[in-house]
């Protein structure tokens, strides 16, 4: 059970974002991809549920390539890699408990009941009970993200992809996500890929990190790894100290 | 000198390649709702809510333009007829003209800027918000989801819209000669049945299908290839209706010349 990305090479028109990217999400673990905003790391993770193909390289889930899966096969694939997106994506004309039943509607195997259930276990896990008749605009920002992961884990997927979990958030409520990211690796054993760059977020919740800096994997390691490091590019990114790239470029 | 006389040729050049893109897209998408047409089980609950909210929501528009519009036709004959030709003609020209072109033609560009536009901006918003996307990540095929209800709906409800208009616009426009142009209802009617062939009927619900088919496709088109944010969702609105009013149009004449 990993998510395997393997020399990615991805570009839009002349902007050539990604240039040869790898990296590896292992079973049980969250793996955090650091970059700037604009290097490419939410065009990484659309890679993984094949919304977006690769010019060069492969992804593999489980050993499976992705490029290679007809629609149907992706159609499995999507139902066991749960996707949150940057401003949760919920869909406007829908409640929340609608917005979450969503994807257990394309499951023939659950039930009307069955359903019922799991849209309220998924909103318990994530402190929204109570919200269920809400429309998508009547939620506060954090409101919001918790539904899209409640959205994401309904169908009880092995792996979870969060795009920009904390962007905008205030601090308590980053906080409250951090720990809602924990609790899907440790409760229900989800394999994490979060993509960020918010450096306190990513230190609370990653096994293990990569950044990525100029379409490559500028490291991959642990976090204390990444504290240690004397990389200029890697240090200046974790300490937000621009002068360091200066002098490193 | 030789670059400023290539000039036009250039953007008539960069203007073909355009239309010829926006074309074969449009034609892609198509093919894709055709294609998608297999997944009965996901555009099948939807079509039902987009027949209520594509044709019969559009219904009070529809009308009232063809109210005013059987009215002016109606003292338009009248006056245009003077003394030379005899006055329930009035009815034959409200009558012609409702089923053979304003009916369908009128209804047709009003949906294209009340439908179309609603299309292409809640496709769009759902394309720049991710929704789409996150469409595709819950299984569902979007094309499916969002397309085919819609085009379905569209292509079996302006039909019908545009019947109700042409009668409406008869009405009206019966109305307006008994009351302002004392002509009785026996001669209106007269004049009404006088050229009256039933293919006029097929001609027109034939035209309004159609209309029916380019205003919610365009309009999926435009929203599906959205980007940016409210700004490109506002480019893809008004492209939307623009575009559709434009094939409305050249299908008209289109379905002159083929079927008169």
């Amino acid at each position: 059970m990993s998510i395997e990305i393997d020399g990615i090479h991805k570009a839009f028109g002349a902007n050539q974002v990604l240039r040869g990217f790898s990296v590896e999400a292992r079973e049980g673990e969250t793996l955090v991809i650091l970059g700037h905003s604009g290097s490419g790391k939410s065009v990484t993770i659309k890679h993984v549920v094949g919304l977006l193909q690769p010019d060069e390289g492969e992804v593999r889930v489980d050993g499976e390539r992705v490029g290679g899966m007809d629609i149907e096969e992706l159609f499995s694939l999507r139902r066991k890699v749960g996707f949150v997106f940057q401003f949760a994506a919920l869909f406007d004309s829908m409640s929340v408990a609608d917005n979450v039943a969503m994807g257990l509607r394309r499951m023939k195997e659950v039930s009307d009941e069955e359903r019922e259930e799991r849209v309220r276990e998924a909103l318990r896990v994530v402190d929204l009970v109570g919200f269920e008749d809400r429309a998508p605009s009547e939620l506060s920002g954090g409101q919001r993200k918790r539904a899209g992961i409640a959205r994401a884990i309904a169908t009880r997927p092995g792996y979870l992809l969060y795009d920009e979990p904390t962007t905008g958030l205030d601090p308590i409520t980053r906080a409250v996500v951090d720990r809602l990211i924990n609790r899907m690796k440790d409760e229900l054993g989800v394999t994490g890929i979060v993509i960020t760059h918010d450096m306190e977020s990513a230190f609370r919740v990653a096994d293990r990190l990569a950044m990525l800096y100029e379409g490559k994997c500028r490291l991959e390691g642990t976090p204390d790894e990444f504290r240690n490091s004397e990389d200029p590019v890697v240090r200046a990114f974790i300490e937000g100290r621009p002068e360091l790239m200066e002098e490193a470029e | 000198m030789t670059r400023t006389l290539l000039a036009p040729v250039r953007a008539l050049g960069r203007g073909t390649r355009v239309f010829t893109l926006a074309v074969g897209s449009w034609g892609s998408l198509v093919v894709d709702a055709v294609r998608a047409l297999r997944w009965v089980q996901i555009w099948a609950p939807l079509t039902l809510r987009q027949m209520t909210r594509i044709g019969v929501d559009s219904v009070p528009i529809a009308l009232f333009i063809a109210a005013f519009t059987g009215i002016v036709l109606a003292l338009q004959a009248s006056y245009t007829f003077t003394g030379a030709i005899p006055l329930y003609f009035v009815g034959v020209l409200v009558g012609k003209t409702m089923m053979l072109e304003l009916g369908p033609v009128l209804t047709g560009l009003a949906l294209s800027g009340r439908v179309g536009a609603n299309i292409s901006a809640e496709i769009g918003t759902m394309r720049v918000t991710e929704q789409i996307d996150a469409l595709e990540t819950l299984a569902y095929p979007p094309v499916a989801y969002l397309v085919v209800p819609r085009v379905i709906a569209g292509t079996i409800m302006f039909p019908l819209v545009t019947a109700l208009a042409i009668a409406m616009g008869i009405v009206a426009g019966w109305i307006t000669a008994i009351q302002l142009l004392e002509l009785s209802t026996p001669e209106f009617v007269n004049g009404l049945k006088l050229f009256f062939l039933p293919f006029d009927v097929t001609y027109a619900l034939i035209k309004a299908t159609s209309f029916g088919f380019v205003v919610t496709s365009i309009g999926c088109h435009f929203g599906f290839n959205t980007k940016g944010g409210a700004e490109g969702v506002g480019r893809s609105t008004t492209g939307a209706v623009v575009a559709s009013s434009m094939v409305i149009l050249v299908l008209d004449a289109f379905w002159a010349v083929l079927l008169l």
